[in-house]
């Protein structure tokens, strides 16, 4: 890519590469010295200096760009498990439809099938069974701003993400209603979004027609958290892909089509890619020898409270907590560590709202004495997955999951 | 499960007793007005400004500019080719020129402006 790093990103990303070495030769995350740690973090002023915007149906949420919208979540709203609709992050490719009228809205389902549907908001309702499913939608590029070398892109700190529980109908019912014909290998799906010029592709998905039948979770969501959607985030149905990042979960959902090939568009083919390699990552400077999309999510961890440089009392009990999420496995353990990685605890969890969900977790932590401690946490799901101890990097700033952390001080 | 759902409906029940007739109205219709364009998200002042803001400004708002990270003239110059090549952005290759030389000088990396 012939890059020339400034003299900030050429100083992490050489921090990172002796931390990489360092954590390679232990064999074990979280060995490494405060600076090394240090390395990671990034406190410029496109994160820290962002305004608070209140858009249609939202609270204030962190404004990272006005037309298309992109919306960030203030952290705050991840100390419970459930993210308020009105806080839920927005982030669109294309402009968001601003005037839907379900009298009009129809679900269009068409292409490779027996039966061709048109299906109004009363007949997704009233003709199917529905169901619900508690699951965290992440954008792929969550937490992007933290990339070191840093890469264009929507600059996010780690709030494109939320959870809730989604209500609709599960998309294998409706395509058997329609009745997938013999041969069909993918489904697109399309919102009422537009791009601002014709030359501009629209934003169309696709998933495997595999996929969508094996897991009775994905779904055409109609109620987010119990209510009708906000608008920004699918009125008056999008799809939810559990485990899977926010790409797939097209909003304001319009049509879905079935083929008898593999959907060839610019939103499959040549954005939302990541390196094929298993970490989806490659050193800094060099090209990806092949790609796919993104699909499952990693596994996450975060510490909601205390606050990154918060002051606490040596020698009293303060309750740490936070969430932890993966792609579907569910989170088996969470550990804690207040010495910079050397040693780790494990956490209590909190009440499972089922393996797609966000887990909260909190540990009664009391700081031996006066002094400053760097708190980080680390999850690992059912499966044996965790998190990395440096940031695995890829041209676009994908699927970051690095082992999170915090300093705070006791006195 | 269900503890928690009556707790957030609790809530949400409170916000549409604020928010009175126009929460129930967008169950039945999602019509929205989105707020107009950032306006503490202005270009900086300089040669091809004006070109920059009319042609990239034509599809998305300045803070997709402002809120990118320092990288070099280089990797600005692409970024104008990609939004020519792949999203058809209706630039000529002088204004082009034009817009590439304003970021890399504006927003780009402080060894590439230094540069210039």
């Amino acid at each position: 890519m012939g890059r020339t790093f400034t003299t900030l990103d050429r100083r992490h990303f050489l921090r990172g590469i002796g931390l990489a070495a360092v954590a390679a030769g232990a064999g074990l995350p979280g060995i490494g010295s405060r600076l090394a740690w240090a390395a990671q973090r990034n406190d410029d002023a496109l994160i820290s200096n962002r305004p608070l915007v209140r858009y249609p149906e939202k609270t204030d949420l962190i404004l990272l760009t006005s037309r298309p919208p992109q919306l960030e979540t203030p952290m705050k709203y991840f100390e419970s498990a459930i993210t308020p609709n009105e806080a839920f992050y927005v982030r669109y490719h294309t402009y968001p439809p601003t005037d839907i009228k379900l009298s009009t809205w129809r679900l269009r389902i068409g292409g490779n099938v027996e039966r061709p549907l048109e299906l109004s908001m009363e007949e997704l309702q009233g003709r199917f069974p529905s169901a619900s499913v508690v699951a965290v939608n992440q954008c792929s590029g969550n937490s992007r701003g933290y990339s070191s070398p840093r890469v264009f892109g929507g600059q996010w700190a780690n709030g494109a993400m939320g959870n809730a529980e989604w209500t609709g109908v599960p998309l294998r019912d409706i395509l058997a209603m329609a009745g997938v014909k013999a041969g069909s290998v993918e489904v697109t799906f399309r919102g009422l979004d537009r791009p601002p010029m014709p030359t501009i592709f629209n934003f169309v998905k696709s998933l495997s027609v595999a996929r969508i039948m094996e897991d009775s979770n994905v779904l055409v969501a109609y109620r987010m958290n119990g209510q009708p959607l906000p608008v920004l985030n699918g009125f008056p149905a999008r799809l939810v892909v559990p485990g899977w990042y926010a790409t797939y979960w097209v909003k304001n959902l319009s049509d879905i089509t079935v083929l008898d090939r593999e959907f060839d568009g610019f939103w499959m083919k040549r954005a939302y890619l990541i390196p094929d390699t298993p970490c989806g990552c490659v050193e800094p400077g060099t090209v990806p020898a092949g790609t796919v999309p993104t699909s499952r999510m990693n596994v996450r961890s975060f510490i909601t409270s205390p606050r990154d440089g918060a002051r606490v009392g040596a020698g009293s009990a303060v309750n740490v907590k936070g969430i932890a999420f993966d792609g579907g496995q569910g989170i088996e353990s969470v550990m804690l560590s207040w010495d910079g990685g050397e040693t780790w605890r494990r956490v209590q969890l909190g009440r499972d709202l089922g393996n797609y969900s966000f887990r909260e977790w909190s540990y009664a932590w009391t700081p031996p004495a006066r002094g400053s401690y760097r708190l980080m946490v680390r999850a690992v799901n059912r499966i044996g997955e965790s998190q990395p101890a440096a940031a695995g990097f890829n041209p676009s700033g994908y699927l970051r999951n690095v082992i999170e952390q915090i300093d705070v001080a006791a006195t | 499960m269900i503890e928690l759902m009556t707790n957030l409906r609790g809530r949400i029940i409170l916000f549409a007793g604020i928010a009175g007739l126009a929460a129930a109205a967008v169950a039945q219709q999602g019509s929205i007005r989105l707020p107009a364009d950032n306006p503490a998200s202005q270009l900086k002042a300089g040669p091809g400004e004006a070109q920059t803001s009319r042609s990239c400004g034509l599809c998305h708002s300045l803070d997709y500019i402002v809120g990118q990270p320092r990288l070099d003239s280089a990797q600005w110059e692409a970024e104008v080719r990609k939004m020519i090549a792949v999203y058809g952005a209706p630039v000529t290759d002088v204004d082009a020129k034009t817009i590439s030389d304003y970021l890399a000088a504006n927003y780009g990396s402080p060894a590439a402006a230094g540069r210039r």
